[in-house]
């Protein structure tokens, strides 16, 4: 889909709005690229001057201080002018649309956009109307995508795994809600996983999910079964009880992870998970600190991924 | 006024007539066809040749966007519109701002319809007042004040208890009851397909139950009943599959496709394309694919354009907060042309789907090309080619998903009560 909207002319990464047909090769050079930040963040001195003298705004039109703050971090350490903006309790509240807010922040000269939206699309609604020179990363977008969450992660397989080809991932949780997860499925499909498995009762999985290259199944007890990889998705606490499921002990009971599960993985598996954790819901406190567990890692290597992004972006010509 | 209409290819689908003839039009009538009548002098006369005569196209759901919503679209733009496209009746739909729910509205519409150039207009008016599905409309009134049909509109009616009693009510009058199968839980606050592309977009999702629910409720009620129901809009094989056995098992029912769902999908969403938000939303090829078969078939019996114009602020919006609805009077006709040339169908066949057979629905005399009856046609080059953009579509909705397609059919002459009323440059 996105392709062109998203690649210059001449193939390089002008916006990062989904990993929905983004090639490997651009996931790969992304990956590459923030191995070369990773190390930046253990100097005396935490910083790159790659985006001096660039404005970064970011448009925060759903309420996240985790990953907001991640964005600002990376930046900071490219040397950007970072502009928070929360705009979930500003002027769209007062009527104003989202393209008018998007206008108005372009007048003051700003040559990037770090947007999280509550409606899937709203980032490639704003792309198709920025000027040349403005390139937007999305932060997240209603259900659709979630590129950076799916990237570091792809980028925490390939540090604690070595790469995607010999790998069996489960995914387990909310799915149909979860954008972070279609940006996982998309990323690990493209860049040669043979088995992506997604685990979730019936009601939190999008119907033609299958559709997307990934193996349904229902039960934890097949869902992890040798599996090299376990992503847990956080369960919205307005999901636990209702016509979705019936209460977060039922939950916990067949699809939380808990150390007796753990056991049907491989004994190398990796436990992943895009925070923020519920532990006792998801998750089981054992496991989250456990010698599996890669939730920590998860979150560093966030920031040399988001740095690696806004490199690209920032230097695709504009 | 007197036309002459020399040297057309004069199609009627209802008779079956296509021939090579001359019109003779005068006092708002077709006075004769083939040969002149005694004494005739006219005062215009329209070279057609290389054109085709046809009767004017029957529009079963057109929104005029009045009374209240003018900031989408006005009256008098979209009745040109309309006539562009060839239209010369047209249904309006009841979800105006107030909904057509008193007598006094549908004068006040017919009243500005009837001073305005452009297609007849016959209201449809709301089956429950102001469409809440709690309390039924003073029908017979309404019918009085000329509404033809009524209808929910888009909006579902939950409360099956009201359904009964309304289709009860309505048939009492013997008025036809115009419904969109919808259930009013199944789907709610979804904006696509339940398929790949809610999957992939993560977009809130419209099951195909939600349509074919709605439809076993109604068929049952209608069983029930025998009240005369027009199912407006399917979209799905399922449901195409039921209104087919309910055919075949005699209830007094017919039905209609929207043109858009006859050539597009789920897919034709991607990369949010809000000009591709429409209730109900496109499925499956599978689903196109079946209500293809079934216009041709006659299981469907009629195609509109279902026109909801909608400006441009509330389309340029992300995809599940945009307007839904798709601007289409300009656009049936080279749309219903390509669908017949794809499925390998006659031009008779074709514009039988948006001539007599809508117009049997309506229940008009229109639509028919016939010593007598009334003089709407629609003149138009069947081979010419011109491609849809924003400054060609006359109606104040751009919102299509054909922006930039090259489509063949193009609309030369439309007479509406003897009138010439569109004539293109």
């Amino acid at each position: 889909m996105s392709r062109n909207l998203q690649l210059t002319e001449d193939g390089k990464l002008r916006h990062l709005l989904t990993l929905d047909g983004l090639p490997a090769r651009i996931l790969t050079q992304i990956l590459d690229t923030a191995e070369s930040f990773v190390s930046i963040g253990d100097r005396e001195v935490k910083k790159v001057p790659l985006l001096r003298g660039k404005a970064v705004f970011n448009l925060f039109f759903e309420n996240s201080t985790r990953t907001r703050t991640t964005f600002e971090i990376a930046a900071k350490r490219l040397s950007a002018d970072v502009f928070n903006l929360n705009i979930a309790t500003s002027a769209t509240n007062k009527g104003e649309t989202l393209l008018d807010t998007v206008a108005n922040l372009s007048a003051m000269q700003a040559d990037m956009f770090v947007v999280r939206h509550a409606s899937s699309g709203a980032p490639h609604l704003i792309a198709r109307h920025v000027a040349p020179h403005i390139s937007v990363v999305n932060a997240g977008d209603g259900r659709c995508a979630h590129p950076t969450q799916g990237l570091l992660d792809m980028f925490t397989i390939r540090h604690y795994k070595g790469g995607f080809h010999n790998l069996r991932v489960a995914i387990v949780g909310d799915v149909l809600h979860s954008r972070v997860a279609r940006s996982q499925i998309h990323a690990l499909t493209t860049l040669g996983c043979p088995e992506v498995r997604v685990v979730a009762p019936r009601t939190l999985l999008p119907r033609d999910v299958e559709s997307m290259g990934v193996h349904v199944h229902h039960t934890m007890e097949t869902g992890i079964k040798d599996v090299d990889v376990i992503i847990m998705l956080r369960l919205q606490n307005e999901r636990m009880q209702g016509d979705l499921l019936p209460s977060a002990g039922e939950y916990y009971k067949h699809w939380g992870l808990t150390p007796e599960k753990m056991k049907l993985a491989k004994p190398d598996a990796i436990v992943m998970h895009p925070g923020p954790m519920n532990r006792g819901v998801e998750i089981d406190s054992d496991v989250a600190d456990g010698k599996h567990s890669v939730i920590l890692p998860q979150v560093t290597f966030g920031i040399a991924v988001r740095m690696a992004v806004m490199s690209m972006v920032a230097g695709s010509g504009a | 006024m007197k036309i002459l209409i020399r040297n057309g290819r004069v199609i009627d689908p209802a008779s079956g007539l296509d021939a090579i003839q001359d019109i003779y039009v005068a006092a708002g009538r077709i006075v004769a066809m083939g040969q002149a009548p005694a004494d005739f002098h006219a005062n215009h006369e329209i070279d057609a040749t290389g054109l085709v005569v046809a009767p004017g196209l029957v529009d079963l759901a057109v929104r005029l966007r009045e009374p209240g919503l003018e900031y989408m679209a006005t009256l008098e733009s979209e009745m040109h519109a309309a006539a562009a496209g060839g239209i010369t009746s047209l249904a309006c739909p009841p979800d105006t701002d107030p909904p057509l729910d008193e007598p006094g509205l549908i004068e006040m519409l017919k009243f500005r319809a009837k001073n305005s150039p452009g297609p007849r207009v016959y209201p449809i008016g709301a089956l429950t007042w102001k469409l809440k599905g709690e309390r039924l409309t003073e029908m017979g009134e309404l019918h009085e004040a000329g509404c033809v049909a009524f209808s929910q509109a888009d909006t579902p009616m939950a409360n099956t208890q009201v359904m009964l009693r309304a289709l009860e009510y309505a048939s009492t009058f013997d008025l036809p009851v115009w419904l969109r199968p919808q259930d009013a839980y199944l789907g709610k606050d979804g904006v696509v397909h339940d398929g790949v592309v809610s999957a992939r977009l993560g977009l809130p999702a419209i099951p195909v139950p939600a349509e074919t629910v709605a439809l076993q409720t109604i068929i049952l009620l209608v069983r029930e009943t025998g009240a005369r129901v027009h199912f407006c809009r399917l979209s799905s094989r399922a449901g195409v599959d039921m209104v087919r056995k309910a055919k075949a098992d005699g209830l007094p029912i017919t039905c209609d496709v929207a043109i858009h769902h006859v050539h597009l999908t789920e897919m034709d969403v991607a990369d949010f394309n809000s000009n591709c938000h429409v209730e109900p939303p496109f499925r499956s090829q599978r689903d196109r694919d079946a209500l293809r078969q079934a216009i041709k078939d006659g299981v469907i019996d009629a195609i509109c354009s279902d026109h909801a114009p909608v400006d441009d602020d509330a389309k340029e919006k992300p995809f599940q907060e945009s307007e839904p609805g798709i601007t289409g009077v300009e656009l049936l006709l080279p749309l219903t042309l390509k669908w017949a040339r794809e499925a390998g169908l006659g031009l008779a066949d074709a514009l039988a789907t948006i001539t007599s057979k809508p117009a049997d629905i309506l229940g008009v005399d229109a639509g028919r090309l016939a010593v007598g009856r009334p003089a709407d046609l629609c003149l138009f080059e069947p081979d010419a080619t011109w491609t849809v953009s924003e400054k060609s579509l006359r109606s104040l909705g751009k919102n299509s998903p054909f922006l930039g397609h090259e489509l063949q059919g193009r609309v030369r002459y439309t007479v509406i009560d003897g009138h010439i009323d569109y004539k293109a440059n």
